[in-house]
């Protein structure tokens, strides 16, 4: 058969990504450009409009890096959702365009199912549990009768999100994730705050609050708060992550999403996956951010299992879920 | 020290059954430390877990829901040492049961959840594994995850954990049991009944729970 290859486009948030794969599981491009705010977090309506002026550029460079045209590409995928509303339309936009100048088939793909597949991909997993903890998303997942089932969540905000607002009320650097691990490794005293595990959920709101309480009175140095709030984060993922290896009796842990990146949080995976017997799988943090070889390598993996997006239906569902997605090519 | 035996290791504790606990048979659970955990934090949650299903172990007996016996607890060493409960898990006897005894036995186990429901308490895992046949009738255990709390939400959680294992490791009597069980249930919660079986609907609707035990 024939090397079918897929262009593939990002745009759940604040990163514009574009990558090409091909059928025989070669990710020939991932070009990202994130949109840094002048202020505060993400504005959905400033990322799309970046989104929208770096959108061509960005598939230009990704065509080149490949070595291709886009006459060699035979389909185009694009993240259909979740995420932001017009970060999503912008990019929905440009593949539709794409995809009917071309006369291509578009396949529409689910952002969460996509860090899964390029996990498994690029770290040679069957069958894994995953974490998959970023800034909109915390997630433990694994496959179960057609469909990536969902094992526990946040119930409020997403473990990432709970580090960045609280690295920009701690005036830290952009991104704040590396800041706080940073000074994390220079604190040593254990504050407590609110560790909030539902069953299988977490919630992270409340940290949220009081480590932000903790900035305020200023009783403590910033290093420690860091310190606690990353135990107390990740202590919570450990927690759900570990049950439900116990519960699934999954054979591979595979840790992904921008969080993913963290060496604490690895080492703690690393522990849980030791003693269930598991092997912990990194995915490297160009495919564990959001990008786009990560949905260009979903579209293959979807349309060469039959899936298409007419475009009447190639609408953006910014909430839809990761165990609405059938998965057939897993079964 | 007598010699303990291991009966159980679940995925936060160890079950050990004591023969000889001052002069009692006893099961002590036990939830082990958690290397991943940072160990001042780890500690406290083990100890905050144990006094805390503990009190609604206590809080259940006092609805009227047979539960064991505390004897002791101890939050530093996150202990509990309760009455041993000479029995059988349901779940493994569901199927050696005759119809009619399986459905009494169903009825009465709906009447406690209902009981556990109005007395604010959700049981967190309620599950056939965490139910022990006696012959005084059904004892439940393993309250670490329960709440106080009379959300409809949790409560209708609640039915669909013990819905799913009936679909999923009972399916041969589904349908009965679960008949049974919604029986004894209104009736012991009456009006407030309705809305959390509807939301039980809702919840395995929702699908974000897996479908398998
Ligand atoms: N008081 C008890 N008496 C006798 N057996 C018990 C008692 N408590 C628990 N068990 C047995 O141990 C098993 C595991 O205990 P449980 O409290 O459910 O822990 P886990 O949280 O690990 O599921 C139960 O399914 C039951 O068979
Ligand atoms: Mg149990």
């Amino acid at each position: 058969m024939d090397v079918l290859t897929c262009l593939g486009i990002e745009s759940t948030a604040d990163n514009l990504g574009v990558g090409i794969a091909s059928s025989d599981g070669r990710i020939l491009a991932n070009e990202i450009t994130t949109h840094v705010p002048e202020e505060g977090g993400i504005h959905p309506r400033e990322a799309a409009r970046h989104h929208a002026d770096v959108v061509g550029d960005t598939i230009s460079r990704a065509l080149a890096t490949a070595g291709i045209t886009s006459r060699d590409l035979d389909f185009i995928a694009f993240a259909q959702g979740p995420g932001l509303g017009p970060c999503l339309r912008t990019g929905a936009t440009a593949a539709r365009a794409l995809s009917s100048y071309l006369k291509v088939p578009l396949v529409g793909v689910n952002h969460c199912v996509a860090h899964i597949e390029i996990g498994r991909l690029t770290e040679d997993a069957v069958d894994p549990l995953t974490l998959y903890v970023s800034g909109g998303n915390t997630i433990v997942t694994g496959y179960e009768a057609g469909r990536y089932r969902v094992f526990g969540e946040t119930l409020d905000i997403a473990v990432g999100n709970c580090l960045d607002v609280f690295a920009r009320a701690a005036e830290l650097p952009y991104p704040g994730g590396p800041a706080v691990e940073e000074l994390a490794l220079k604190g040593e005293k254990l504050i407590p705050l609110p560790y909030v595990v539902k069953g299988m959920d977490l919630s992270y709101s409340g940290l949220l609050t009081a480590a932000m309480g903790e900035l305020r009175k200023a009783e403590h140095s910033l290093e420690d708060i860091c310190f606690s709030l990353q135990e107390t984060a990740y202590g919570m993922l450990g927690e759900v992550t570990e049950r439900a290896l116990a519960h699934t009796g999954k054979g591979e842990l595979l840790l992904t999403g921008g969080v993913g990146a963290n060496k604490r949080l690895r080492s703690m995976i690393s522990l849980i996956a030791e003693e269930h017997g598991a092997a912990a799988k990194f995915v490297p943090i160009r495919y564990a951010t959001d990008n786009g070889a990560m949905i260009a390598w979903t579209g293959v993996v979807a349309y060469m299992s039959g899936v298409r997006t007419p475009v009447e239906s190639s609408f953006i569902d910014s909430r839809w879920r990761l165990d609405e997605v059938e998965v057939p090519w897993r079964s | 020290m007598e010699e303990l035996i291991l009966i159980a290791k679940g995925a936060e504790a160890d079950l050990l059954l004591d023969p000889d606990w001052n002069g009692v048979k006893a099961l002590i659970k036990r939830r082990g430390e958690k290397r991943y955990r940072h160990p001042e934090l780890d500690r406290e949650i083990r100890r905050q877990r144990t006094i805390h299903e503990a009190s609604i172990i206590h809080r259940a007996k006092g609805a009227g829901v047979p539960t064991p016996v505390i004897y002791q607890v101890d939050p530093d060493d996150a202990t509990i040492v309760m009455e041993f409960v000479e029995g059988e898990r349901v779940r493994d006897i569901v199927e050696c049961l005759p119809g009619e005894e399986r459905r009494r036995l169903f009825k009465v186990i709906g009447v406690m959840a209902g009981r556990l429901h109005r007395a604010s308490i959700i049981h967190g895992d309620l599950t056939t594994s965490n139910i022990i046949n006696t012959a005084e009738g059904p004892v439940f255990v393993d309250f670490g995850l329960g709440e106080v709390s009379s959300e409809t939400e949790k409560r209708g959680v609640d039915l669909n954990l013990m819905h799913r294992m009936l679909t999923s490791t009972h399916f041969r009597h589904t349908e009965e049991l679960f008949a049974a069980f919604e029986k004894g249930y209104r009736e012991s919660l009456g009006e407030e009944a309705e809305e959390a079986l509807e939301r039980m609907e809702e919840i395995s609707r929702r699908g974000r729970y897996i479908e398998r035990e």
